[in-house]
């Protein structure tokens, strides 16, 4: 098995996914599966090979640097799922 | 008027043969009757389609210029934005979010006067294979009401079948488009990275998104692509390149066609009833004056395993986003700190010393959010994309995808300096039965080995029908040409049509549905 | 001074480059509006949305680094920096990380009280990368939410790594006020710390001297820290207590993890800030919508043509063509290059550079101060006044007076000759002075005396009643005649 449950709850919160047990057991099974797959790449010799980002080698795409209008705030909060009119609204981000 | 192509009604249409609202309540005529067992659509919204046909019907008789689609109706994958309207991805996650803004190709269907029908199922952001990872309802492949349609596209491509719309359009990330198209017996092209706008377009896996027409046939699939492509200054990925015209050119044979045949494509796992249509294909180009020749795409079996790092990499840093935090679902907070708080006394009291650990409020609100509002396939790919792109794994999995993918791309272009197409399967055998690989992560993965490497390498491919299965499932193939090269796609698709009338099938399932 | 170790210091500094959109998307990057009304979907971060880069952004970004001696990379890439928080609405944040812009420069220091050598401080990189929004939360208030604004978001930065070369926090200040009067002349920056757009995080440890050689002290990053002079303190704080740890523990760099500190400013000390150890996971990879960027040396080589002159070649050449002193020339050239130019026209017109720096720093910088105003808002044009410094310098009237038609001509905003003829200052020749002179000493007898006997201080009557006679006279010159007449008699 390639990886183990509590990698895999490791990366759960790095993920910011909450897993059940049940959730847990089953992912970690099947990513073990997909990883060992994975391994197959291990024969390819990519020593001298650049890697690939891009699907197309395009270069210094800008922009002027030009302002637009904005949104108003009720059109940026309109899909808020809490806010006070002015700003969105989450729970406190202290002791993050 | 049912059963003709697109660019058959086009023509009615100019001549006035036919208005777009009598075309439009026709194909609504179609969803009504269908789309209950089919479940191709996510929304019809039949009022603001007859309001669309109206106009242009008013735009035509008062002699106005009109657009290139005027008054033919068109559906929308629910992963293009759409300004002040719902835009799902058929997620939990977004169930309820209108974009302040359009995507670049609905704004330019909206600039060709389209009649945008509906919003077609997809698999949810696009990732699968089947249409079953939709969080609203699996779509249904309109010649086996059992099986899937093959995905994302999987709407798109079964309200083209089921004739409930002439052109749909869909995205294409590792076979999204031309899977579907190749499961449903239609036409669907996936363009080369950056012909079309990705703006708007909800991001899956941005270096491998593009945008595409699904049709009836490769004519049609010529007419939508010329109103989806061009450059786009908001997609700094977007090719500044002339759009030729393909629907004009689209009829004219390729002469002195070469045709690649890819030895690594006839291996094992493909099954024998596609790769005797397929090679049957082969010989109808043949037929045509094409000559065929071998080649070899020697990586093409890393393909599946690269691909399946790259974009569940890049998705999990996409979906980063819906986190509850400024638009989408959030999970109810009360509850969520009602649940931390009985954690946390039940930590205090085993003076456990996980309490340290514990998330933190906001934490925790990202969490549950994000394992409410996502499936489990979502999931899935964002977990191994967080994995794959973590400390200490960073270099054996993303960096060495990111390798392989580069000899994947020079494979086709040293493939491409032999032939000037390359044909094989679309996908390795016909559509399979809902639910058949939903708790088979890796078989589902597999089923795509044909279509990633397109995506991968940034080229075009197009999937058109070639013959059946005997159980009567469509069996698709796949062209894949040289960068920029869609014209050569469209045209090669086009002389196989001319010369066949696979497209011109249309599920007979259908006739039984009262 | 003779401290038992060796401060270590690097800084890491963002500075908010002067574009007038954002770096991808085309809102404003006003400072100071209403929450919220400077965000659009690409820095809210909606679906499918995608940045595009500011040209000018960029420009900005390979002066800064050129003038910073930098190397500018031939092919330079964004990647994504992955982390969540409700300030930075994509869940990422675009930056560069393998390959950034540019690297391998150097600033030099130097101090005009010559407390330290002049010396190079390397730069390890500077990178260019977007802005998160502001999280606010109002503990006072009760209220259990944070609130986010993401006007903020987006907004253009460079971030300047130094090398670890700095050695003490008067350098460290040193640095810091040649990198914002550097960037300022550019025209890069603001580098203005109250509005936030100059950010200072600084890492530091101690070479601890020991019988065994020296021993280097854990890593502590500091944050929070609102001025240069914060910055100073808090690198004297931190010496001081990692000095105390580490002869409470004897904790050496590689025992324990980096830690970071935020700086109190009223309490005058550091504390620790808590961080999971999973946050600094930032699964950094390239950030696929957007594509590489790539440079000449030809572009490089016209950047470095159109920088201008540079603080430091200013300062060499104020002293070498005026003369000044390096504190003269120092305090002139930090100013601003809009001040150094106002001085060099002063110092133009009246002819004497020195004479020309003491009224900038006396009278043209108190004025400023006295105002909050910059040399771009200050009335009077610097022809007009090096004409009143002009005369002065002829001995037409004395500083005093100069001062006076100054304040006048600030008060009125005339030019100097109406401010003169209303004061009804004239010249007043030679043979008019001769005269007021010679009366001065007909009617002084009992002071002509005295000054005969070597008492010179009565002279200073003398000038008074000049005065009284004529206002215009030069009280000098009144002195030196009437000595002369006196010797002579």
């Amino acid at each position: 098995m390639a990886i183990s449950r509590a990698e895999v709850e490791k990366v759960s919160l790095l993920a910011r996914l909450l897993l059940s047990p049940e959730e847990l057991d089953r992912i970690t099974v099947q990513m073990g599966q997909v990883l060992d797959y994975m391994q197959l790449l291990g024969e390819v010799d990519t020593s001298r090979v650049e890697p690939m980002a891009h699907a197309v080698p395009v270069c210094d795409v800008l922009r002027e640097d030009a302002v637009r209008p904005s949104l108003t705030p009720q059109q940026a909060m309109a899909n808020a799922p809490s806010s006070d009119g002015e700003c969105y609204l989450v729970p406190a981000v202290l002791g993050f | 008027m049912i059963g003709l192509t697109a660019t058959e009604l086009l023509a009615r249409l100019q001549s006035g043969q036919c208005t777009s609202v009598e075309l439009t309540e026709a194909f609504l005529q179609q969803i009504d009757r269908y789309d209950g067992h089919v479940r191709a659509f996510l929304r019809v919204d039949r009022q603001a389609a007859l309001q669309q046909a109206r106009a242009i019907d008013r735009k035509r008789q008062a002699g106005q210029p009109l657009g290139k689609l005027a008054g033919l109706p068109v559906a929308v994958k629910d992963v293009l934005a759409t300004q002040d309207d719902l835009t799902t991805c058929a997620s939990r996650m977004l169930a309820n979010f209108r974009a302040p803004y359009d995507a670049a190709v609905v704004a330019q269907l909206k600039a060709a006067d389209a009649v945008l029908l509906g919003r077609t199922n997809m698999d949810e952001f696009a990732m699968g294979g089947s249409t079953e990872n939709s969080a609203f309802h699996p779509t249904r492949n309109p010649w086996d009401l059992q099986r899937i349609p093959g995905g994302s596209s999987g709407g798109s491509a079964a309200c083209v079948a089921a004739s409930m719309v002439p052109l749909a359009v869909g995205s294409d990330t590792g076979g999204s488009i031309r899977q579907p198209a190749g499961l449903c017996g239609i036409t669907g092209l996936k363009p080369t990275y950056g012909r079309v706008s990705r703006f708007g377009l909800v991001a899956f896996a941005s270096s491998l998104d593009q945008v595409g027409p699904l049709a009836q046939t490769a004519e049609d699939a010529a007419l939508l692509l010329e109103v989806l492509a061009g450059h786009d200054p908001r997609d700094a990925t977007s090719l500044n390149r002339p759009v030729p015209p393909y629907h004009a050119l689209v009829r004219q044979p390729l002469q002195g066609l070469r045709l690649g045949l890819v030895r690594e494509h006839f291996a094992e796992g493909l099954d024998a009833q596609v790769e005797a249509a397929v090679r049957e294909a082969i010989r109808v180009y043949e037929s045509l004056g094409a000559t065929v020749k071998w080649v070899s795409l020697p990586h093409s079996k890393y393909a599946v395993a690269t691909y399946y790092i790259i974009a569940p990499c890049e998705a999990s840093s996409n979906l980063a986003r819906y986190d509850g935090a400024h638009y989408g679902y959030r999970t109810d907070q009360a509850a969520m700190l009602a649940e931390l708080s009985a954690e946390q006394k039940e930590l205090k009291k085993a003076g456990s010393p996980a309490l340290d650990d514990l998330d933190s409020p906001l934490v925790r609100l990202y969490r549950r959010t994000r394992a409410a509002g996502f499936g489990p396939e979502v999931k899935r790919r964002i977990m191994l994309g967080t994995y794959a792109l973590s400390a200490g794994y960073y270099d054996a999995y993303y960096l060495k995808a990111l390798k392989v993918r580069r000899l994947i791309r020079e494979d086709f272009d040293r493939a491409f300096e032999q032939v000037d197409l390359i044909a094989g399967p679309v996908a390795p055998a016909p559509a399979f039965k809902l639910g058949e690989k939903i708790d088979d992560p890796l078989s589902m993965y597999l089923f795509d080995l044909y279509t990633v490497s397109t995506n991968l390498a940034g080229i075009g491919g197009i999937s058109i029908p070639c013959g059946f299965s005997s159980g009567g499932l469509p069996i698709g193939l796949q062209l894949q040409a040289p960068p920029l090269e869609e014209e050569r796609l469209l045209r090669g698709a086009c002389m196989f049509q001319q010369a066949t009338d696979w497209h011109t099938r249309r599920p007979g399932l259908l006739a039984a549905v009262p | 001074m003779n401290q038992p170790y060796d401060i270590v210091i690097g800084l890491e500094v963002h500075v908010q480059l002067l574009t007038a959109s954002k770096l991808f998307c085309a809102c404003s990057t006003r400072f100071g509006q209403p929450p919220n009304t400077q965000t659009c979907p690409v820095c809210i971060g909606m679906p499918g949305v995608l940045p595009v880069m500011n040209a000018k952004a960029v420009q900005l970004a390979v002066k800064a680094a050129v003038a910073l001696n930098c190397q500018i990379a031939r092919f330079t890439k964004w990647d994504r920096k992955n982390y969540y928080y409700p300030d930075l609405p994509k869940g990422y944040q675009i930056s560069q990380y393998d390959l950034p812009l540019s690297h391998d420069g150097w600033l030099e220091i130097s101090d005009p009280k010559g407390r330290v050598a002049p010396r190079r401080i390397g730069i390890i990189r500077a990178h260019l990368e977007e802005d998160a929004g502001k999280s606010m939360h109002d503990e006072a208030a009760g209220r259990a939410d944070s609130r986010i604004d993401l006007n903020r978001a987006g907004t253009p930065l460079l971030e300047i790594v130094s090398q670890p070369d700095l050695r003490s926090p008067l350098e460290t200040r040193l640095y810091l006020n040649e990198l914002k009067l550097l960037l300022g002349y550019l025209g890069v920056s603001d580098c203005n710390m109250q509005e936030g757009s100059l950010r200072v995080d600084a890492n530091i440890n101690l070479h601890v001297h020991t019988a065994q050689g020296k021993v280097p002290t854990p890593i502590v990053e500091v944050k929070n820290m609102n001025s240069f002079r914060a910055v100073e303190r808090a690198m004297e704080y931190e010496a001081q207590r990692q000095y105390e740890h580490w002869q409470q523990t004897g904790q050496r760099l590689g025992d324990v993890s980096k830690q970071t500190r935020g700086w109190d400013e009223s309490a005058g000390i550091t504390r620790p800030q808590r961080s999971k150890e999973e946050s600094s996971d930032y699964r950094y990879f390239p950030e696929p919508d957007l594509v590489p960027l790539t440079f000449s040396p030809e572009q490089v080589e016209q950047v470095r043509n159109s920088l201008g002159e540079l603080p430091a070649a200013l300062r060499a050449r104020l002293e070498a063509t005026y003369g000044l002193p390096p504190y003269d020339s120092d305090v002139l050239v930090n100013q601003g290059r809009a001040l150094a130019d106002y001085y060099i026209a002063l110092a133009e017109t009246c002819g004497d550079g020195k004479l020309a720096s003491n009224w900038v720093q006396q009278d043209v910088l108190r004025t400023l101060n006295e105002q909050q105003a910059t040399i771009d808002k200050f009335p009077v044009p610097a022809r007009e006044l090096g004409e009143v410094i002009r005369r002065v310098r002829l001995g037409e009237f004395d500083t005093a007076r100069g001062r006076t038609i100054l304040a006048e001509m600030l008060a009125s905003g005339q030019p100097a000759a109406a401010v003169i003829q209303g004061l009804g200052i004239t010249p007043v020749d030679d043979s008019a002075l001769d005269e007021l002179c010679r009366e001065l000493l007909a009617a002084n007898p009992k002071i002509v005396a005295e000054v005969k006997e070597g008492k010179l201080k009565g002279a200073g009557a003398l000038i008074g009643q000049a005065k009284k006679k004529n206002p215009n006279v030069n009280p000098n010159r009144v002195r030196d005649r009437c000595l002369e007449l006196i010797q002579g008699m």
